[in-house]
Order: C-alpha cells, then structure tokens, then sequence
C-alpha cells in the first residue's frame, strides 16, 4: 500500500516547524501559554536552581566565582586526568585532548579541544559536569578552572603562566570558533531508478 | 531461512538441561531433566530448530527413538509444565537466548558505549523493551524515582520542580516512534549480521506527557527560544532543544511499552523528540532550562556535528533521514536452497511516514515496489515485505526507502560524495546482503 502523497503540509517537516516557530515567536507569548494550567509542581526558589543549574553559555552565562592557573591545573591534570588522556593529552582510553591543527580537511582528521571545540566555555562545562570520569562532579570550580587553563595551554591557546577565572575564560576565542555552519540536509538525491540501473552496488 | 549456527549460545542447549528446562518446583522436574540428558543430543538439534523459526526439520526423516517428532508424541505433553507463577516477571522461551543486544566486545571501556538491537531477530514494529538499543555516555543510573524531580527553569515565568506523581498527573498521550542514534553506523562499514550493521536503532510506544503541557505550566517568556535538556547520570548529559520542537511532538516519556521506562532508557523519566537522533532525547531527565540561545554543549560540538571535506562541520543536524535495512534474509543467516521466501525489513524516517520501499534481488539493478505493512506511522519504524523466488544463483539483495518528503534512501557512495568520509553521523545509506551459492547471507560492503 502507499500513504497519499497529497499532504504536503509537513514537507519538508522541518521548514513547516520553522514557520510555525516564526509565527509563534513574533506573538507576544507561546503557544505553550494557551491552554489550561494544572496547579502542579512547587516553585523552585533560587538557591534550588543554583544547586542544580551548572550550564554554562557560550558566552560564559554563569561562570562561576574562582580561579586557576596552569600550573594548578597540571598537576590536576596529572592526578586525575593523565590516566585515560595521556601524559600530554594525547589520549589513550580517554579522547585525545590536544594537537590536530589544520587536520581537519585532511584524510585523517584530528578532533580536539584545540583543533574543533569552538568554545572554551563548552570545556568549564564538560569538565565540571563529567570528569573526571570516575568521580563527576567532584572538583572544585578553582581546580576546573585550573584543568581548563592547562588543556588550553598544552594547545597553544594560553600561556604557561595564565590564570583562568571567568573572565578570562569568556574572551578566549577558539581557533575553530568559525568551523561550523547549520545542518545543509538533505544534501543528496538518489535518481530512484528502477529498471536497467546504472551503478549497481 | 535458517541461522548459520552461532558460537556458544546454540551449543550450550545440548548439554545445558537448564536451558531446556526452566527450574520448576513440580516434582515432575527430574523425570524431565532424566529424559532430556539421555535423549540430549536429538532434543537439542529440535530446540536449534525451534529457536531460529527454520524450516529445516527434516519432514521427511523418520522419527527416531525419544523424537518429539510425529509420530512420537513429544515428551512435553506426558508431564505437567513449570508452575504457574514461577516467573512472575515473564521471561523469553529458554530456547531464544542467542536473541539478545549485540554488545561489541572492542570498546576501551563500557561507561560510554553502546549495544545494538538484534534486528534480524524480531517481527513486527515494536522493539522489546530489553531489546532496545542502549547508548550511555556515564552507565546506567539506579534512580529511585521518589528522591527524582524534574526542574524546569531560566526563561520562564514560573520555574518549578515536579515529582513524578505530579508528571504522571497530567493529561497524557502515547504514541508510537523510532529512536536511532546518529553513529547507526558510522562511516567505516562494520557488521555481519542486521544488528552489527544498523541495530543503533528501535521503535517503541512511549507514554507520558507532552512536553508544551509542562512548558505551559512554567510559562515561557517570550524570549524563549531553546531548552537545554540535562540527565541525572554521571554524564550529567545536556543537549540544546530548539524552542519548535519542545512545543510540537515532544514528550516526557515515563513508560515504554506498556510498561515504565527500563534504567537503560532513562527510567524514571526521559525526554522524546522524535525523528531527532538519538542522543537528544535525554535520559534521566531532571532539568530544563530555558533559554535565549544553544548553549554549544560538548555533546552538540565536539561530539554530534558532522565534519565536512572542507574542515566545517554541521552543527544541530537534528533529523535521522529516511533509511532502511533487509532483515531477512540478512548477514548470518542462510537460505535452505532455491524456492520462495519472503524478503522482509524495516524502515523510518524522522521526517514524517514512509511511502514506498523498494527492493532489488539483482544488485540494485532493477528495483520492485514492497508491500508495507499496517500500520504506516509518522516517525515510527515501517515493515516490508516482497515475495521472492531464489534461483539458487549467488546475489545481492538491498531495499531503499521512501518518506513523505519525496527523500530517497542513498547510497553510501552518494552520501561520501556529498560529505566526505569523516562525516561519521547521519550516515543512512542502503545496506546491501550478498547471497552466497550455499545461501549464506552476509554484508556485502565488507
């Protein structure tokens, strides 16, 4: 059986979902806002959202209070990162860190903190939430900072006797900072031939 | 068709009684286990039969002494069976053990990893749920879901925390949809079998409570234009949402199947966006921030873009295009000699409803339209079928799919020439199955 082809109103789904955001968003609220409300859940006060919210913007919305330097940050580095990551960042069972530039239109691309990440804020981020892999979230934000600034270092992007605090951090601009551009799907259209096909697989 | 024989689970029914006779209480038990051991290595040939659906049962062989076959009368009618309520969580047949997630056994460590649903194993649109696919990026979470909340913040007139009573309370919907990561697979072709080669992906129905419903609670401000999505796991995972999706199809999904979510898939909460890959849809989810802008989160910068031939990469390639894999035949199985059989396989696409599959069985030389099985759902997993006589001559098999967008399924030679090699996600090419002189079925990319 075939579904009809006549409804085009969801093709392509994507540009109909942002017509319909561009209509919503030029009204003075959502469309989220009509309807009924239910009454449920219980505010949440500021100090609650603090305790949970450690996301930090690319424009370093919500750094937090402290500082590091590279030199902290190696030998934290090296108690709790060097396992998995190498001595030099280098990798092993952890993602290699550093190195990789101007590979990235090569055969064999090298995708790391220096050579891809186009935020430095992105890295505060990651390492507070998620490493050391082992134990997350346990860092202070004085020793993320710290970590930070020395994988920034070891990439060329600081120098040896940086301090990174917030702001700092903020006006680090990535060599990859450019290296991205919107999803250009759908990028490719199969003939959908059927009969005497050139190129079978 | 029937299955090459596996390494180790087909083996073990032979001399395994346990796995032929599930332990019971019934006095009756070791009079089984007595029969099975002395007629051993008879029931186990039958049970491998069983246990892969074959066809080849020897019809025409007599029956020898202690067969279950005709005209014997099989052993299992001359006792009582296990007692009721001894699995009072049911379990498969013992005899389907070898039907479990494919784990690959070459990762650097199993925190991040993932296991692929056996897709060569199963019938019908709905994957089970501990057959669903698995990718974890800090293991798996033991949440009780009373200590669990659901904060939603930022750009909101009202932030709020939930408890699961008060999600469950909301109106709810269920619906039926694929979830696939977007590393299914990557570029370099990997896989014997359906679930090696694409089994990163599975179809579920989900219930739990739109996700505009909730937002409506908060109130957005008008400046809301993403919602960065966090789960309670040690990855403490984020990913960026635009506002557009989150006021359309998306969910708070608390149950899966019928059933409430399975650790594995972010019990006791998870967001759903469906069509979108994978990794979006965040597990364990305990918050929600609204905000003006994505936050460029590792998990949508260094991991999730697609890297270009020319050093770009695509950021917030959110859609899973249309795809499409045979599932039978497929690598690993065999055929039993020409004649009919019925080629059947899957497909989905995150842009809405399959409307067409075709098949070749000449290499992609000539194509024939599939029959799609009932029911064809938006952004759900679709089953095909075509019959199919084998001349017993060597072959390729391979099907691409339609959607409602009029995209075709690609090659993965037309996906390299659009976006290189090292694009690594999103690659949704056609996965063709040679079919050997002997009928063994396997990739033909490899």
């Amino acid at each position: 059986m075939r579904v009809s082809n006549a409804d085009k109103s969801a093709f392509p789904a994507w540009a109909a979902c942002c017509a319909l955001a561009a209509a919503s968003l030029a009204g003075p609220a959502h469309a989220a806002d009509e309807g009924k409300r239910f009454g449920f859940g219980t505010p949440a006060t500021e100090e609650q959202i603090a305790g949970w919210n450690i996301d930090i913007g690319p424009d370093g919305e919500n750094l937090p209070p402290g500082s590091g330097t590279v030199a902290q940050g190696k030998q934290i580095y090296e108690s709790a990162c060097m396992a998995c990551h190498g001595a030099k960042g280098e990798g092993g069972m952890g993602d290699r860190l550093v190195g990789g530039m101007g590979t990235l239109t090569s055969d064999k691309p090298v995708k790391t903190i220096g050579s891809f990440w186009p935020y430095a804020t992105t890295l505060f981020d990651y390492i507070r939430r998620a490493m050391p892999l082992m134990a997350p979230q346990s860092l202070s934000n004085d020793e993320v900072y710290a970590v930070t600034g020395y994988l920034l270092h070891l990439n060329g992007i600081v120098k040896e006797d940086a301090t990174l605090d917030a702001q700092t951090l903020r006006e680090i601009r990535m060599p990859n900072r450019d290296g991205f551009v919107d999803d250009a799907r759908p990028d490719v259209k199969h003939p959908a031939c059927m009969k005497d096909c050139p190129g079978a697989l | 068709m029937r299955h090459a024989p596996a390494p180790g689970p087909a083996d073990h029914r032979q001399d395994d009684d346990t796995a032929i006779a599930p332990a019971g209480r019934d006095e009756a038990e070791p009079d089984r286990r007595r029969f099975l051991r002395r007629s051993g290595a008879l029931v186990g040939a039958a049970a491998a039969a069983t246990a892969t659906g074959a066809l080849a049962q020897q019809a025409s062989a007599p029956a020898a002494e202690g067969s279950a076959l005709p005209p014997n009368v099989p052993p299992w009618m001359k006792v009582q069976g296990a007692p009721t309520g001894g699995e009072l969580y049911g379990k498969p047949s013992a005899f389907e053990k070898h039907v479990v997630r494919h784990l690959r056994p070459t990762d650097k460590q199993y925190f991040s990893s993932s296991t692929r649903t056996p897709l060569q194993e199963l019938d019908g649109i709905i994957t089970p749920n501990g057959l669903f696919y698995e990718r974890h990026h800090g293991g798996v979470p033991a949440i009780d879901p009373a200590q669990h909340r659901l904060m939603i913040h930022g750009l909101v007139e009202r932030p709020l925390i939930f408890t699961m009573d008060e999600l469950r309370r909301f109106p709810s919907e269920t619906h039926i949809y694929f979830l696939e990561c977007s590393g299914n697979p990557g570029f370099n072709v990997y896989g014997k079998t359906a679930a090696e080669a694409n089994g990163l992906v599975s179809c579920a129905e989900w219930t739990g409570v739109p996700l505009k419903t909730v937002l409506r609670e908060v109130g957005l401000k008008p400046e809301a234009k993403w919602v960065v999505a966090e789960g309670a796991d040690a990855a403490a995972m984020t990913r960026s949402v635009p506002i557009e999706k989150c006021l359309d199809d998306a969910l708070l999904v608390y149950s899966q199947n019928g059933e409430r979510l399975r650790p594995e898939q972010g019990y006791p909460l998870r967001l759903l966006l469906p069509g979108y890959e994978g990794n979006m849809s965040i597990k364990w989810l305990r918050r929600l921030h609204v905000t003006d802008k994505p936050y460029y989160t590792r998990e949508e910068t260094s991991k999730y873009t697609d890297l270009m031939p020319d050093g770009r990469a695509r950021k917030f390639s959110f859609y899973m295009e249309a795809k499409s894999i045979i599932t039978a035949p497929s690598g690993g199985q065999k055929l039993m000699g020409k004649g009919f059989y019925e080629i059947r396989g899957i497909a989905w696409s995150g842009h809405g409803k399959i409307t067409k599959v075709d098949v070749s069985v000449d290499g992609g030389r000539n194509w024939q339209e599939a029959t799609l099985q009932e029911p064809v759902l938006t952004r759900a997993i679709t089953r095909f079928r075509l019959p199919w006589e084998w001349d017993g001559t060597p072959t390729v098999i391979v099907s691409r799919a339609t959607d409602e967008t009029g995209y075709v399924q690609p090659t993965l030679e037309e996906l390299i020439e659009a976006r290189g090699k090292n694009s690594f996600y999103h690659n949704n090419a056609m996965t063709p199955w040679r079919i050997a002189e002997t009928g063994e079925v396997t990739n033909a990319r490899l």
